[in-house]
């Protein structure tokens, strides 16, 4: 693509140190930049590579226990590591803006929408405060976010997940900076509203002509807003070239390994017969949370060996469906049946042997494993109680559990989950749902915090494991390629409803069920003229109606 | 809005219901007292006849439930019986005493409230440099020395060497409001040194704990500077736990002051407590007990309504 102006951000050897064990390493080894007015840039990388710190860095800024340490950020002909903090902090908010991940994290609690939007335009005396408001309306509205000149009033908690996404962006364009830095703008969205942002963004960044760095782990939906990819790896520049032929043509290995990683299938298994028993029954349960209704009627069968994906928006009722099964939430009505007997519905009333038969892995795994607690014990703990191994068998047992699941016991037994990856946190959490012996395993989005290849890296694990112990899987997720690569049978949810079931290859072809088809074809492809084509066939005005329906 | 009133409602509810808990506690804790209260009351030398007249005009002789229920049915309307001593109600004992308690408190509480929350929040601005650790060293020294040290203290340089104060905190009749206030300014200073340090601590504890939060990120990275960042927007999401120690110091000026009372000779209720638990005037010390427990309740309700009310989540519902 065509250079757009003249060059904006020029960022040479760019050298960041981090603090920590009492020293400062570098994390970021020298990494160049140009970029030009109205151009958009697309870092993509693992977590690690630096992305978000190089994002930063370009606004001159570095988190606590960071420092730039080495090279040059020039800024529209402003060098940015040598001019004084105050000068650094004027051009921030009014010259370069800042987009987060976490626009619900991001927004301060305490005020109103509006009142955060118009503050960088008041203090640098850009706008005066009845002016601001008008234009933050004006931005509302061409960002389509619902009802523009009330939506600023409320406060954060009052509004959802994609329309604060959307109003950060209008915060960010509130001084018309030459440079927006979006840091995985979508990544905590549906894909469904991820839609709407990402084609808002992009709207909104061609109408002002403003430059912008869009960092992303997900290559798809980096294809949609680039002109220029640069790959990261731990620090360093793998590689840059223009969106298509980086797609089409990627020269590193890594960037290849990168662009491969969608392709892990595993093959799916023919239905059981009908005569054959389920593990689990999931009976037309309903559920509350208070006077809230939050499942009703739902059904399903899980059968052993066999992994059943259950997919849908969040708050859809995934999780409520899983803390039913589990005895957490006990249904309003309905039956839940385990191996053709009913399961008392509180877990207080369930035998240790019914509770041991169905585990669970959670998405987060650093939240899930006491930080304080050595690994072994972390999976010797389920391995006593309801094993009741002691001594040497227990410690077998163990170190059986660190082989399974590819971790070597002579160096992880003794270690403490934060000394460990994300990937193998994770990997731990599997071997402490395996050390109950169980037939069932509630998998509750494990894979969505994890880098694409640490995450193929378990999808793996898992399907070896459920071969080699003939385990059932109950597998909730949002994400539809994670589905196409392990699931036998899908079941779709939407507001607490089952709105379609079936086999995994039925499933994905058409005719489906409308909301199904909604969230197939809103999964980002590579096709840099995906989304193009997209709000094309669904008329763009329609974005955020085919959403909400 | 309406959901807060029903929630301050509710915890209103529960803090009659604590008081009614502490009111046994209070009764069951004076029977227990060792000892015969009438023979405590009229001496070794009482004979047994005088003994019986005031057990009986005590109402000693009926059952402990009886009485409790009678003393709780007069507490209720405000009337705590007469006093052992001198037979004046006790509600007219105890009103001037705990007026000027309050008026002592209230006397601290405003120079010190301020004081802490404005300290803390410049401790916080300039974190981890000289005067952030010279006003934590000088407000932790001030929270570690007893309260009637700092008092003597205080009386050496303020009254004894230079002459700027009185070292006695005596009210007469008749004084004005800003003699009043010089009288009272030792023990006042005394009680402010002790709240501050918790209260700014905290401040200071609460703001930096939210620095970390992504949308102080966000604040920095739309160029507010440093005060900004703290007042605008770290601070209006701290009150919660600010408000609650807030809360917990001012119930402290009113019940706990009783040493500086002591070193300053000031008539407040904590004397008159020590006084009358001394001299077995179990009616009055019935009444301070209760008093003190009603405060503590009241302003610990205070804190919870008002940690609600700065929470936007529970101001602006859904």
């Amino acid at each position: 693509m065509a250079k757009k102006g003249n060059v904006l951000l020029k960022i040479e050897g760019l050298r960041i140190e981090a603090y920590a064990d009492e020293k400062w390493f570098e994390i970021v080894h020298g990494v160049d930049m140009t970029l030009h007015r109205g151009e958009v840039m697309g870092l993509i990388g693992e977590s690690g590579a630096g992305k978000s710190t190089i994002g930063l860095a370009a606004m001159g800024f570095a988190r606590d226990g960071c420092r730039i340490s080495g090279g040059s950020v020039e800024f529209d002909g402003l060098e940015l590591t040598t001019t004084s903090e105050t000068d650094r902090r004027r051009l921030r908010g009014s010259r370069i803006a800042y987009v987060a991940q976490s626009a619900a994290a991001s927004f301060n609690p305490a005020h109103k929408l509006i009142d955060q939007h118009t503050e960088a335009p008041v203090h640098y005396r850009i706008r005066k405060r009845m002016e601001s408001q008008e234009d933050a309306m004006d931005l509302y509205e061409r960002l389509r976010l619902p009802n523009p000149r009330e939506i600023g009033f409320r406060y954060p908690h009052q509004v959802s997940g994609g329309q604060l996404q959307r109003a950060m962006t209008a915060m960010a364009m509130s001084c018309r900076p030459d440079l927006i830095i979006f840091d995985e703008p979508t990544t905590a969205l549906d894909v469904t509203t991820q839609i709407e942002v990402l084609a808002a963004i992009r709207d909104i960044v061609d109408q002002f002509n403003t430059a912008a760095i869009y960092i992303t782990h997900d290559l798809a939906v980096v294809a949609q807003m680039a002109d220029v990819i640069k790959v990261l790896l731990k620090g360093d520049e793998v590689e840059e070239a223009d969106t298509k032929s980086m797609l089409e043509n990627p020269q590193e290995d890594y960037t290849k390994s990168l662009w491969a990683v969608r392709s892990f299938r595993r093959e799916q298994k023919p239905r059981p017969e009908e005569s054959a028993a389920p593990v689990v029954e999931v009976k037309n349960v309903d559920a509350s949370y208070g006077p809230v209704k939050v499942l009703e009627d739902v059904s399903f069968d899980v059968h052993a060996g066999m992994t059943v994906a259950v997919v849908g928006e969040s708050g859809s009722g995934k999780s409520t469906a899983a803390r039913c099964i589990t005895g957490l939430l006990p249904p309003t009505s309905g039956r839940v049946l385990f191996q053709g007997e009913e399961l008392p519905a509180s877990y207080l009333k369930r035998s240790k042997d019914q509770l041991r038969q169905a585990q669970m892995i959670y998405q987060m795994a650093d939240t899930a494993l006491n930080p304080k607690v050595r690994i072994g014990e972390i999976i010797g703990r389920p391995a006593e109680f309801y094993g009741g191994l002691k001594g040497t068998d227990l410690k077998n047992r163990i170190d059986e559990l660190l082989d399974m699941i590819e971790l070597d016991p002579s160096k992880f037994y003794a270690r403490y989950p934060p000394e460990l990856s994300g990937g193998q946190k994770q990997r731990v959490g599997i071997a402490r749902a395996l050390a109950a012996e169980p037939t069932f395993i509630i998998c509750d989005e494990v894979t969505s915090a994890l880098d694409q290849l640490v995450a193929e890296g378990i999808l793996k694990l898992l399907d070896r494991l459920q071969r080699d112990l003939d385990l059932a899987y109950m597998f909730i997720t949002h994400d539809l390629a994670t589905v196409r690569s392990i699931a036998d049978e899908v079941v779709v949810m939407k507001q607490g409803k089952v709105v379609e079931q079936g086999p995994k290859d039925v499933m994905f072809k058409p005719p489906h069920h409308p909301y199904t088809d909604l969230l197939l074809s809103s999964v980002p492809e590579m096709d840099p003229e995906w989304l193009s084509t997209l709000l094309e066939e669904r008329g763009v005005d329609n974005v955020g109606e085919a959403a909400s329906t | 809005m309406a959901d807060v009133a029903r929630i301050v409602l509710m915890r209103l509810g529960l803090g009659l219901l604590t008081l009614l808990v502490i009111s046994v506690l209070i009764f069951g804790a004076v029977e227990l007292l060792p000892g015969d209260i009438a023979q405590a009351v009229l001496g070794q030398g009482a004979t047994e006849e005088t003994l019986a007249a005031l057990r009986q005009e005590l109402g000693l002789d009926r059952s402990a439930i009886v009485r409790y229920v009678d003393w709780l049915a007069g507490a209720v309307v405000g009337d705590f019986g007469v006093s052992l001593l001198n037979q004046a109600p006790v509600a007219e004992v105890i009103g001037p005493r705990f007026a000027n308690t309050l008026f002592l408190a209230t006397y601290a509480a405003v120079i010190a409230v301020p004081v802490a929350i404005i300290l803390g929040i410049i401790v916080a601005l300039f974190r981890n440099t000289i005067f952030d650790r010279v006003a934590n060293v000088a407000t932790l020294t001030s929270i570690s020395s007893p309260e009637f040290f700092l008092g003597y203290i205080l009386i050496l340089y303020f009254s004894v060497q230079t002459g700027w104060f009185p070292s006695i905190a005596k009210l007469s009749d008749g004084i004005s409001f800003f003699e009043l206030l010089e009288r009272t300014f030792l023990p006042a200073l005394t009680m402010v040194l002790v709240v501050v340090a918790h209260m700014m601590r905290m401040t200071r504890a609460a703001i930096i704990n939210l620095l970390a939060s992504p949308y102080i990120e966000m604040a920095r990275l739309k160029g507010a500077p440093g005060w900004k960042v703290i007042a605008l927007h770290a601070l209006p999401n701290a009150w919660a736990p600010i408000i609650n120690v807030v809360a917990l110091n001012l119930a402290y000026l009113i019940t706990g002051v009783v040493l500086v009372e002591v070193v300053f000779v000031y008539p407040g209720i904590g004397q008159l407590l020590v006084d009358a638990v001394t001299k077995r005037d179990f009616p009055v010390v019935q009444a301070c007990c209760l008093i003190f427990a009603a405060t503590f309740i009241l302003l610990n309700l205070a804190a919870d309504i008002g940690s609600i009310l700065t929470n936007p989540r529970l101001r602006h519902p859904k």
